[in-house]
């Protein structure tokens, strides 16, 4: 019999019921489905995740005071940041970064409380990838002199001025008076970070007015970034950064007081906790996969059990034991490939659904196509098999008689 | 070709081992010439079940010849066999043996599936399955499905199959057990005018009307034939 008639006959036995046949491949299509769904969710995260941290702009490196070891939070000056910013070839621009406690901030008769005030030097918007609104952001010779002024983030500026232009506009911020110069434009949320929640101040009048309660010297900054000219760059700046700060502190370049990162290295980091969480839904996924597997092969038996007399009449009517094996080995993959299939169709659908439903974001894993359904294949020829070759074994006597 | 078409030759058939073997069957010899129409009868347990799944290619002698058409089958390998009962053979069972969910034309044509000789197509093989259901007077009755048969008919269906692949021997195992006594004349009068025809029947049964019908009774007792010709009393 040639294995394309078998093939049919198993199709059209698999027609004759069903709804049997549809409850038999359920695990499996559960299972495909999951399988991609739980990979679309992980890579989606993942994916939102990288996202947020290239937003925090392009070509970053992020130098910051070591953590874990006594005292280095203070290592980080103002003079560090622009020694490097003379120093370093092949950048573009520095911005250093220092935020005080949150302050109150007071205009148009308005008051907010906790309020990030951030302390920014003049090439925070190029080097951030964040442009100014409106208006304009202050110069450096501004920040140098301390001049009193700020610029607003979108949000803020629409709470306390709703659609009016701020420009011109006095805003106390803590107890200090500023002249509103310009309005960032719309970031939204990076990272957990509410940059239009924000207001960014000269960073030399930050360290004058609300710093220096806090700390003696007064002009530790928090973080450093380091914008490169290209991506191919990086590695050499990061070398340059390594060398001068870790000179200028007198510390080993092997063990420094701080620490310089790009957005790759905290990609991969926020990653390394994803995968794990993936490792899980990827466990998860397999077992109802093998769930389902089992329950192919359980339906199996049953049918071998129930179609014992149908297999001594194929036996007599001329059907080897081969060809019994292999039209139930078909019914098995059959189910568990319709069930691959619809598992799919089920899984991307689900995850296009998931993503514009919910707030979680999603990205369909290609590669998880083809393993789902390689999956439900193999476990079709797998928990088909042993079904097939009971089948296949019975002794057509005993079978036509059977009741 | 040999004048006869099924010849066997001091056949045994034992289960078991050393002192706990049963024999069932115990040196048979026995002959049929082609276009002959025999009736086997025998008690239950006298070995003509054993006989009869021997001569239908479903069991293995152990020891003895048996030679079908020219050719010995008594020691083929399962996929041997199963090539011989598809090509040689065609089977009524006293319980017809339909598959329930498959028309009287898709039931007849499942023979040709498994034809290992020729690749039936589709167009062909429904042809000859229409032929063969319409030779037993069921060319109406093509998309019913066995439940809605009589008993006859579905027997009938039975038949069809059997012949579908022409086959040279027609092994009818009690035919008419399951029938009532109308319905088994009609039976009766196909297998008669297949025997017209020209094709071999070997028939079991237990009824004497029924054996009456065949040209000759082979009768069955204790593992071996004890009269080839009349069997006056099988019933025991």
């Amino acid at each position: 019999m040639k294995p394309q008639k078998i093939l049919r006959s198993a199709w059209e036995g698999l027609m004759l019921n069903k709804i049997r046949s549809f409850l038999t491949t359920l695990g499996v299509i559960i299972g495909v489905a999951s399988v991609i769904v739980m990979l679309a969710v992980s890579a989606g995260t993942e994916a939102a995740i990288a996202e947020q941290i290239n937003a925090l702009g392009a070509n970053l490196i992020i130098v910051s005071p070591a953590r874990g070891i006594p005292g280095a939070s203070r290592t980080l000056l103002m003079d560090d940041a622009t020694f490097i910013g003379e120093q370093l070839v092949g950048i573009t621009g520095f911005s250093a970064e220092q935020a005080p406690a949150a302050q109150t901030v007071k205009a148009n008769g308005l008051t907010l409380d906790s309020i990030a005030a951030i302390g920014v030097t003049s090439d925070f918007p190029s080097v951030r990838d964040y442009a100014v609104e409106s208006g304009r952001f202050f110069t450096i010779d501004e920040d140098e002199r301390k001049a009193k002024v700020v610029v607003l983030g979108a949000g803020i500026a629409t709470d306390l001025f709703g659609a009016d232009d701020p420009k011109g506009q006095t805003v106390t911020v803590g107890t200090t008076k500023l002249t509103v110069i310009g309005v960032m434009e719309t970031k939204g949320m990076v990272a957990d970070v509410d940059y239009d929640g924000r207001v960014y101040l000269p960073i030399n009048l930050v360290f004058q007015k609300y710093m220096t309660t806090m700390t003696i010297g007064g002009d530790r900054v928090r973080t450093i970034y380091v914008k490169a000219e290209s991506p191919e760059k990086i590695d050499s700046i990061i070398n340059q950064i390594t060398v001068l700060l870790a000179e200028r502190h007198d510390v080993e370049a092997s063990k420094p007081d701080f620490t310089v990162q790009t957005q790759s290295d905290i990609i991969a980091t926020q990653e390394a906790t994803t995968a794990a969480f993936r490792d899980l839904l990827a466990w998860v996924a397999g077992v109802s996969l093998l769930v389902g597997g089992i329950g192919i092969m359980n339906i199996m038996l049953v049918s071998v059990t129930e179609r014992t007399r149908e297999i001594g009449l194929r036996q007599a009517l001329g059907a080897r034991p081969s060809d019994v094996l292999l039209q139930f080995l078909f019914e098995a993959i059959i189910l568990s490939l319709v069930g691959g299939v619809v598992g799919v169709a089920l899984g991307v659908g689900g995850s296009y659904m998931f993503g514009a439903l919910g707030s979680m974001q999603t990205a369909i894993v290609p590669e998880s196509i083809p393993l789902a359904f390689g999956a439900a294949a193999i476990i079709g020829i797998f928990f088909g098999y042993y079904p097939a070759t009971q089948a296949a074994k019975l002794d057509p006597i005993v079978a036509l008689r059977h009741e | 070709m040999t004048e006869s078409l099924i010849e066997i030759r001091d056949m045994t058939k034992v289960y078991g081992e050393d002192e706990g073997a049963v024999y069932a069957l115990a040196g048979v010899d026995a002959e049929v010439k082609h276009g002959e129409f025999v009736a086997i009868m025998g008690p239950s347990g006298s070995g003509k079940s054993t006989l009869m799944n021997i001569l239908g290619c479903l069991d293995r002698p152990s020891s003895g010849a048996y030679v079908l058409d020219g050719r010995d089958v008594s020691q083929l390998t399962k996929n041997e066999l199963a090539e011989v009962r598809n090509q040689k053979l065609g089977f009524i069972f006293q319980s017809f043996n339909l598959l329930p969910r498959l028309s009287a034309l898709t039931n007849v044509m499942m023979p040709m599936l498994y034809n290992p000789l020729e690749d039936i197509g589709d167009e062909e093989a429904e042809a000859r399955a229409i032929a063969a259901l319409e030779s037993v007077g069921l060319g109406s009755r093509l998309h019913h499905h066995p439940n809605q048969l009589s008993g006859g008919q579905q027997q009938r269906v039975a038949i069809a199959r059997a012949l579908v692949n022409h086959p040279p021997l027609i092994l009818a195992d009690e035919p008419t057990g399951n029938l009532d006594s109308k319905s088994s004349v009609e039976i009766m009068g196909i297998l008669h005018q297949l025997h017209h025809q020209g094709v071999t029947i070997v028939m079991v049964t237990h009824e004497h009307d029924i054996a009456a019908h065949a040209q000759r009774t082979i009768c069955v007792r204790d593992g071996k034939i004890v009269n080839d010709g009349h069997c006056a009393d099988s019933r025991q």
